[in-house]
């Protein structure tokens, strides 16, 4: 607690600071870096002329325009802001609605916490976009949302303005519960068997299916002026479900075997929806064509393998071979330690499948920017998009590379130098804190000792630790008081 | 009349030279024959730049390795005639990387139980051995060999991202080359540490029953780990006290005890103690612990080192970090902490090696080598500390880290950088042998590439 309420302070400081500058109405203009735009080629000594946070203008013979802030990149990387398709940060409590099998009706917007310190992790790893969403304890579970990394900013400030929502859906071990139980005094829950998960799916879309067309009559019976109707009942966990029948969200689907991401495509087939992507997709190389045939995406790690059984088959091909055959592909970190380093993760592709630079920074970039439907809007260099960027000191595919800023919307949201900066003057506030709970901290004591001492006479002490019982409530509620 | 006929010494001398001697030496030999014949071949890499990590990189060098040891380097040295010849031209020679703490060969599949002999049941278990468990089988060694890693040090009871941790004394750690028909011949050394997982002061444990944190007061939680820490230390005494009775007294006055007699290496100060510990506080008492135990120790994990390295610096404690690319361990402590405190470490004067604690992410050794040298470290030190300094930690320097004669020939040639991520490895080296760098993935991808061919 302590510690959370310190680092609170240190947060809101540090953000202050950074806002002063980010907040600059001036166009921004950056020079002298070599730029990787990933859509035209990389381009030597070129500039980026950033305006109300669009990219204005990209190339090698740019001015910068009056009262301009200037950027020098002498050296320096930039590479589109890095999407991460699959993360759960900046959640603020659990990942997992567990109980129901379908629990459609959760969403990760009501629960986004902006000041997630994996949030500037993310941040000093090049990542600007991230796709949110729930666990995978479900065959259907909670709804997703694509957010920016705007660190520090207001809840409502995070979602991608205009993405399309999702909805995670989970196949395999995990929602069939294999290698852990429930917790004890809980019944297992159903399904148990990738059999039962496909049942879970198809019954549920079945009853999604039935409650489209209840709305479906009413609505046409008002528009067409009949009168007095009593509108059908409202089923929040159905929703999302009709909007994945109408292409209104997004389905990402986490899945390990071959075997349950071609069920899902039948499913799917048969509801007559899409799967937008597949999520890990460990086996994904294993059925490559049926995935591409079927239009979804593959979003993946590098080289993860050998954790649980379903990923045994998992190799660090993966990537590669389904970009090579046609699947829209990309990798993802599914925890921040990963995010920390997806170019490196990318880069793996370059070892394991001969993937070009290229097309090895496409899938951290372009690649995920269309499989979360925002392409138009982030995941490359070009006039037009957000000026998300990300300066690195080497070539970001090198394991040398270090993140030296990132900007969101032409925002500076982190940056390395003004980080290692302020660090002397944060250690003075953390210590200055530190003294001072440590000095209350004594005093109570004093206090308390003060207390004893009065008290000599009361054979039971307090017992600080232990919940109060009812005898002792007064004296503690006294003791808060003062 | 009441010698034997054998008793005349130029009899018995004669029949030894002649018959029983050489019929003595033809048996033990056979199995070493039978040995040598899968390592007679002697291997020249030529051309190639050589690192030999135990001075400047020579170019254009040769390197010959002959009966399972490096038999010579230089740029003047000839190529035995018969000898296999690599051409190395354009590439690089480097000595096989080095992964300390792993659980490789003794995990499978991280969430099958059935595959996994890491953690055993109990806190005192020093009669423990990894060796017994690790299966030459295992999917992992081609794979992690196909990245350059020669050999490991399976740690019985290492925590890890897809295993649990082992209690207080979890075993003992084994090192060995990752290529072998049995243990027997992969094996550097089977004993090369005492694992002890060093206990915290924990005051919040999850609770499964409620599927929430429970709290317990520090006193409480502090109590129970100066129980664990006096446990270790009686250990350690009632060692020594078994040692001295095994040395001084009559066999027939003391029991034979398997704990502490696998204990006695660590007081005799010939086995180190493998100390897994990452919090400060931790750190500093087991060093302390281990001073006043007067047994060697190397620290694993090591999250919070930098707090404490003036005292590791101090009393020549080396340090095995795991993964550097993780999210810090303190909330505030700073972003890039894990990844810049190996430089860090390195400045005090501190020897550090690299680890994956891992199995399945043994392969990301260089990785997360490389990372810390973008934080700050100095890229030969990095190498070192993939290569020679876990080695030197554990006794193995004189047999294992850098390209020198008389070494086990465990070595890696390379399209360039090993620290790098694109960097291939051409060709690898185990004992002196070519070994193939051919696995499970390699083998689905081309598998699974033909199903694409076909359907075209």
């Amino acid at each position: 607690m302590r510690r959370a309420s310190i680092f609170a302070i240190l947060l809101a400081s540090f953000t202050g600071a950074l806002g002063a500058f980010a907040q600059t109405p001036q166009p921004v203009f950056i020079q002298n870096a070599t730029i990787l735009t990933v859509t035209h080629g990389n381009i030597e000594h070129g500039s980026i002329l950033v305006r109300d946070g669009k990219i204005a203008a990209v190339g090698t013979n740019l001015k910068a325009p009056d009262g301009a802030t200037l950027i020098d990149a002498t050296g320096q990387f930039i590479v589109p802001g890095i999407i991460d398709c699959h993360s759960h940060i900046a959640i603020d409590g659990n990942v997992n609605e567990g109980a129901p099998a379908v629990s459609s009706m959760v969403k990760i917007s009501d629960v986004l916490n902006p000041e997630d310190k994996h949030m500037y992790i993310d941040l000093a790893g090049g990542v600007t976009t991230a796709n949110i969403l729930h666990g995978s304890a479900n065959p259907i579970g909670g709804q997703t949302v694509v957010i920016k990394l705007r660190w520090g900013k207001l809840p409502s400030a995070l979602p991608f303005e205009g993405a399309l929502p999702g909805i995670k859906f989970a196949l395999g071990e995990n929602p069939k519960h294999s290698n852990f139980g429930p917790p004890p005094g809980m019944p297992q829950r159903y399904p148990a068997t990738r059999l039962g998960v496909e049942e879970v799916i198809r019954q549920a879309f079945t009853e999604a299916r039935e409650y489209k067309k209840t709305w479906d009559d009413y609505d046409r019976r008002r528009t067409s002026g009949e009168r007095d109707l009593i509108p059908p009942r409202r089923d929040e966990k159905l929703e999302p479900l009709v909007e994945v029948l109408e292409g209104r969200r997004y389905v990402h689907a986490h899945c390990y075997r071959a075997d349950e991401i071609l069920m899902l495509i039948r499913v799917a087939n048969e509801f007559g929806f899409k799967v937008r992507t597949f999520q890990h997709v460990l086996e994904g190389y294993k059925v490559a064509d049926e995935i591409a045939a079927s239009g979804a995406g593959g979003s993946t790690f590098s080289d993860w393998w050998a954790y649980k059984m379903e990923a045994y088959d998992a190799i660090p091909y993966n990537a590669a071979l389904m970009q090579e055959r046609g699947v829209v592909t990309s990798i993802n970190s599914d925890n921040p330690d990963e995010a920390r380093h997806l170019n490196q993760e990318a880069a793996k592709t370059m070892k394991y499948g001969g993937v070009s630079p290229n097309d090895a920074l496409k899938l951290i970039t372009l690649n995920p920017a269309i499989q979360l439907g925002i392409e138009n809007r982030v995941g490359s260099i070009d006039v037009g998009k957000d000026a998300d960027l990300v300066f690195y000191n080497h070539d970001p595919l090198s394991v040398y590379a270090v993140v030296q800023k990132t900007l969101i919307d032409g925002e500076v949201y982190f940056d390395r130098a003004t980080d290692l900066a302020r660090r002397p003057e944060l250690e003075k506030e953390k210590q200055s804190l530190l003294d001072k709970e440590k000095k209350a901290g004594e005093e109570e004591k004093g206090e308390e000792k003060a207390e004893k001492k009065s008290e000599k006479k009361s054979e039971k002490k307090p017992d600080k630790h232990k919940p109060p019982e009812s005898g002792d409530s007064v004296e503690i509620i006294e003791r808060g008081v003062r | 009349m009441n010698g034997t006929p054998f008793a005349d010494s130029a009899v018995v001398k004669r029949l030894l030279a002649q018959i029983v001697l050489p019929l003595l030496i033809a048996n033990f030999l056979l199995p070493l024959s039978a040995q040598a014949q899968r390592t007679a071949t002697v291997y020249a890499i030529k051309g190639g730049k050589i690192h030999t990590l135990a001075g400047p990189a020579i170019d254009n060098a040769t390197v010959i390795m002959r009966e399972g040891k490096i038999a010579a380097v230089g740029v003047n040295v000839e190529i035995p005639l018969g000898a296999q010849v690599i051409d190395a031209t354009g590439l690089d020679v480097y000595p096989g990387l080095f992964d300390p703490v792993t659980q490789v060969g003794l995990a499978e599949v991280g969430a099958v139980s059935a595959t996994v002999d890491v953690a055993e049941l109990g806190d005192i278990n020093p009669e423990l051995v990894a060796a017994t468990a690790v299966n030459p089988a295992s999917e992992h060694i081609p794979v992690t060999r196909a990245s350059g890693i020669t050999h490991v040090i399976a740690v019985p009871g290492a925590p890890g991202f897809e295993v649990q941790a082992g209690g207080l004394i979890s075993g003992r750690a084994s090192a060995f080359s990752l290529s072998g028909w049995t243990f027997d011949e992969m094996q550097i050394s089977p004993s090369v540490a005492m694992v002890v997982n060093w206990p915290i002061i924990r005051t919040r444990t999850f609770d499964f029953a409620t599927f929430g944190y429970k709290e317990k007061p520090f006193q409480e939680a502090k109590k129970e780990y100066d129980k664990s820490v006096n446990e270790l230390g009686d250990w350690l005494d009632r060692a020594r006290h078994y040692a001295q009775a095994k040395e001084k007294g009559s066999p027939a006055l003391y029991e034979r005890d398997l704990k502490l007699e696998s204990l006695v290496p660590v007081v005799k100060g010939t086995m180190p103690l493998l100390v897994i510990a990452a919090q400060a506080r931790d750190i500093r008492n087991a060093v302390e612990f281990c001073t006043k135990q007067n047994v060697k120790m190397i620290l694993a994990d090591g999250s919070q080192a930098w707090k404490v390295k003036d005292l590791l610096k101090e009393k020549n404690i080396p340090v095995i970090l795991g993964p550097t690319e993780r999210v810090p361990d303190e909330e505030d402590d700073p972003y890039d902490k894990p990844m810049s405190q190996p430089a860090e470490l390195h400045a005090a004067g501190i020897q550090i090696a690299f680890s994956s604690f891992g199995f399945s992410f043994s392969r990301r050794l260089s990785q997360f080598a490389g990372t810390a040298v973008a934080y700050g470290l100095p890229h030969d030190e990095a190498l070192k500390a993939v290569t020679i300094n876990a080695a030197e930690m554990f006794g193995l320097g004189d047999q294992l880290g850098t390209i020198e004669p008389g070494k086990i020939a465990n070595l890696i040639v390379t399209t360039g950088d090993p620290l790098e991520i694109r960097t291939d490895v051409r060709y690898l080296f185990i004992r002196g042998e070519l070994t193939s760098i051919d696995n499970r993935h390699r083998a689905l991808y081309e598998e699974y590439r033909k199903r694409s061919e076909q359907a075209h």
